[in-house]
């Protein structure tokens, strides 16, 4: 078997120096009527040509956003992956080392966390971030127990414009918690700073939000912090902050985010990279893994991680969070792909993002029955539809057209939401796919 | 001062922050005309303070820092707990497909019934391998099965009308274990260890009464033993109406030759970037799904791939199931990438390959203890399982600390082994060796580590002292660092660095 070094011949010498005469022996402590005698029922080993035909036959069933027209967007986003960015993080002293707690021999791992804090630090607009969460709905939810534990109160508000697999995990993970959670059916922010009283923890609004909009939420911390609640902001397509107003310049207290757009390609939505950035003063209050500078014996600068007194392994039950392995790898993408672009190239990204959104939403204008509810938005909007989206984009997809994604998918309790589609463009979407975008989707109306 | 202290092969690498050339780019675009902006006066007015390279400059950036990172493609990498075990590059090629890299987690259902079978027959290998009924498929991480694997089981009491308030968990644990219950909504309770370096059962029995949820029993234990009692713990447990969760992050030493399942376990998270190869990238991503008994399985979290006549379905909805699932945890549907890559190295291995790397494990971990034990101090008789966990007796006078130890190791070509973890020894240095070294790598692990005892027990405590002298740092001052933080580059003060 081509991953055993070990030879039977080693084997045997082995198990001589021990002084055993067979591996079952070293199994001893296992109780007896436990331990299988013969291998499990599944099929047994197989060479790498046998086992390349078996996942692609799962790859050949799937129709992939590379050959379909795709307008999905709603948390993840195809985005142009530099090819240097896949090289680079296959390099085995990246892909194979681990965790770096011996700094010594991981300033490399080391070295670009505290380049990827300060890049995430850079374009929230924030002071500090930490070193990446699972994903976006996680880095959100760990924000809101971060914000109630700086707070001590445990109201929490989330804005209707929060993407719903963020507001439902969000809700899953302070149910134990003695948190009440406020799910708000407004998302306008005069509405949402009429919500915030004293007993506010914090209030939680993605920009843009779930349906593509934008706002400007300035007021809204100014009133949260009038009240002495935090405003956390989620970002979701991070892409956007190369043309907004970053959240930091806002008066966000913590930011959350999805940074799956800069170096990771979807996948099925994982792995991805969670971001989390807030304001010095709430540094202790951070979960996860940060790297921090310093000097070693020589005086030469180096990396470390640090503050772990946070931490699971330091602090057990008293830890801001039980995280320990988070998104490494996919941080380090993020990180390549944020540094090839650099300031001139991300501005430009997202102009280009940008400029294809408005292409699109042009280009739908010519059908009558459909119609754009966004006054704003950065590369994805919704629209609503004369007939129930989900049927339609069923149909389209038939036609060889991915055409977004349904909100009644995700939140079907709505009888409202059952027309809405959300559509998102990038720069990978050419003049031809939203050509064929409006074609398909006037066939499939009339 | 002189400017350039590189020497040989190690290069001194600044930070890309301090490497900016405006004007250039690593990444060309398009022309493109752009109308008026949609963004209702919120455009960005201000710079970022992103640095400009090209492409030839990143990546000889990321190049040179990758270089001073050990790795397992480098070397025996001991880390016990961790299990650093070799990473197949097939698993690499089959996670970047076209057809499974490129598909969107919210196309319609049709559109993906590949992925949603991948998913399944990936899950069908994990329940099989385990002899669980029941599987969460979406937690991102081994604490983030904890956590879900908990909150199944505060599920299943709530519904039982009372969550109990209590958690019990061995000192022996790793930390994640207390702060996913914390973050579950129960207070720990720290069950010692008996001299066996296993759970004190006596002790932990007194302590079972109703108010107890569950116990969290890692098994083999970090001790690298086998709780020999588990059988005996789970029914009393069960006997009082509570659950038995197991830490599975050390599943890779039985797997192929134990179903917890027999061992009547109720709720244990895998860590698919430990057991199923999946490269651990410097700190993730992971994937932690959890296997769930029978009693547990209907509370799994949204979503979950169901199998029909003709189709796979992905239930995202707690209306579109008669199970009672307690939530979502993660957005999207899990870590399909890491999916790919572990049912990748299950079939590449089989039934009969991973039953012969559990084993080979195992006799590499024995083969250390057979070969150490004479030289240094072994905390617990064998035969042990996947690691084997030794403290510092042997140290004791040498002036040499496990710290120590560990740094001499680095000079000595190899990466440490987890030091003063677990705590229930003092000193502790766990050694992981894993199934993928060779007899000769075993050997010369061997060799260093024992020459390095005995320079410590002849009062050669300069060469501990001194270590690591060739790595590319020396050792770090990690008090300065966490007295006054500095996370992040900032210009002020790089000016100040770059005026040399």
């Amino acid at each position: 078997m081509r991953y055993l070094p070990l030879t039977t011949d080693d084997r045997n010498k082995m198990l001589s120096e021990i002084g055993v005469g067979d591996i079952e022996e070293l199994f001893k402590d296992v109780p007896n009527d436990a331990l299988l005698k013969s291998a499990i029922d599944l099929p047994s080993h197989k060479s790498e040509m046998e086992v390349e035909t078996s996942i692609t036959s799962f790859a050949k069933k799937n129709k992939t956003t590379n050959i379909f027209p795709s307008f999905l967007g709603a948390g993840n986003y195809s985005h142009h992956i530099p090819a240097s960015v896949d090289h680079l993080i296959q390099r085995g002293e990246f892909l194979t080392s681990y965790t770096p707690y011996q700094p010594e021999i991981a300033q490399g791992t080391l070295q670009a966390l505290f380049e990827f804090q300060t890049q995430v630090s850079l374009i929230t607009g924030m002071e500090v971030a930490n070193a990446s969460m699972y994903d976006g709905a996680t880095a959100t939810s760990e924000a809101v127990l971060m914000a109630c534990r700086i707070t001590r109160r445990d109201k929490i508000i989330l804005s209707n414009g929060l993407h719903p697999h963020y507001n439902e995990v969000i809700e899953t993970n302070s149910r134990h918690l003695k948190l009440s959670i406020d799910s708000t059916s407004v998302y306008n922010k005069k509405a949402l700073c009429e919500l915030i009283d004293e007993n506010t923890a914090c209030i939680v609004v993605q920009n843009p939000d779930f349906f593509g909009r934008v706002q400007d939420f300035t007021e809204l911390s100014e009133t949260c912090h009038q009240y002495g609640a935090l405003l956390i902001i989620a970002v979701t397509e991070i892409i956007s902050l190369g043309a907004l107003t970053n959240p930091g310049e806002m008066g966000a207290d913590i930011v959350s985010g999805e940074g799956q757009s800069l170096g990771n390609p979807i996948s099925f939505g994982g792995p991805h990279v969670g971001l989390l950035s807030t304001r010095e003063k709430f540094l202790r209050q951070m979960p996860g893994r940060l790297a921090g500078e310093t000097v070693d014996e020589d005086g030469k600068r180096g990396w470390v991680l640090t503050l772990s007194t946070r931490e699971q392994h330091i602090r057990r039950e008293k830890a801001t969070s039980n995280i320990c392995t988070n998104s490494g790898l996919c941080a380090l993408a993020f990180s390549i792909h944020l540094s090839l672009l650099g300031e001139d190239g991300f501005t430009q990204l997202a102009k280009i993002n940008h400029q294809k959104a408005i292409d699109l939403s042009k280009a739908i204008e010519s059908l009558d029955e459909v119609e754009l509810i966004n006054e704003t938005f950065f590369n994805e909007f919704t629209l609503k539809l004369p007939k129930p989206a989900i049927s339609i984009v069923e149909e389209m997809a038939n036609k060889g057209v991915l055409a977004g994604v349904p909100v009644k998918r995700l939140i079907p309790h709505d009888i409202d939401m059952e027309n809405m589609l959300i559509v998102a463009a990038t720069e990978l979407t050419t003049n031809s796919d939203i050509e064929k975008f409006v074609t398909c989707l006037r066939e499939t109306l009339s | 001062m002189k400017k350039n202290s590189n020497k040989g092969l190690q290069v001194e690498e600044p930070l890309i922050f301090e490497q900016s050339s405006p004007g250039a780019c690593g990444v060309d675009f398009p022309e493109m005309e752009i109308s008026k902006n949609k963004l209702g006066g919120n455009h960005r007015v201000k710079p970022i303070g992103l640095p400009n390279l090209s492409e030839p400059a990143a990546v000889r950036h990321y190049l040179r820092i990758s270089q001073k990172n050990y790795c397992i493609d480098s070397g025996l990498y001991p880390l016990g707990s961790c299990t650093m075990k070799h990473n197949p590059r097939l698993n690499e090629k089959m996670a970047r497909k076209p057809g499974l890299v490129d598909i969107h987690p919210l196309q319609p259902q049709s559109t993906v019934q590949g992925a949603l079978e991948l998913i399944y027959v990936c899950s069908e290998w994990l329940t099989k391998l385990t002899g669980m009924p029941g599987i969460a498929m979406s937690p991102a991480a081994g604490a983030h099965g904890e956590l879900t694997g908990l909150m199944t089981i505060r599920a299943a009491l709530e519904d039982r009308g009372n969550p109990r308030k209590k958690v019990l968990v061995p000192e022996s644990a790793h930390g994640t274990n207390p702060a996913s219950a914390q973050m579950c909504g129960y207070e720990i309770e720290s069950i010692p260890a008996n001299s066996s370096g296993r759970v004190d059962t006596e002790k932990l029995l007194g302590r079972l009464d109703k108010t107890v949820a569950a116990i969290m029993i890692t098994n083999p234990n970090t001790c690298g033993l086998f709780e020999d009692q588990i059988v005996q713990v789970a029914d009393a447990v069960h006997e009082i109406g509570g659950f038995l969760y197991c830490d599975g992050a050390n599943f890779n030493a039985i797997v192929g030759r134990v179903k917890p399942g027999d061992l009547k376990i109720d709720s244990m998270h895998l860590n698919l970037h430990k057991t199923f190869s999946t490269p651990h990238g410097g700190g993730g991503p992971g994937s932690g799904p959890v296997v769930l008994s029978k009693e547990l399985a209907d509370y799994a979290p949204l979503p979950f791939v169901v199998k029909t006549d003709d189709r796979f379905e992905l239930i995202e909805s707690a209306e579109d199931t008669d199970k009672k699932p307690f939530g979502r945890i993660k957005g999207f549907h899990g870590q399909f990438g890491v999916f790919v890559r572990a049912l990748t190295y299950m079939l590449s291995m089989g039934s009969d390959g991973l039953r012969q790397a559990s084993g080979d494990a195992v006799l590499s971990a024995n083969y250390l203890l057979a070969q150490l034990k004479d030289d240094l101090s072994i905390s617990f008789e064998g035969p042990c399982m996947h690691e084997v966990l030794i403290d510092d007796r042997f140290l004791k006078d040498t002036g040499v600390t496990t710290l120590d130890f560990a740094k001499a190791m680095i000079d000595e070509g190899f990466h440490p082994m987890t030091m003063y973890f677990p705590l229930v020894v003092p000193g502790a240095l766990l050694m992981e060796p894993t199934e993928t070294e060779s007899k000769k790598s075993l050997d010369n692990y061997i060799d260093s580590v024992i020459s390095l005892a005995k320079k410590a027990a002849t009062e050669n405590t300069k060469h501990f002292k001194d270590a690591p002298k060739y790595t590319p740092r020396r050792r770090l001052d990690e008090t300065a660092a966490a007295r006054n933080p500095i996370l992040r580059w900032k210009p002020e003060k790089n000016s100040k660095n770059n005026s040399r």
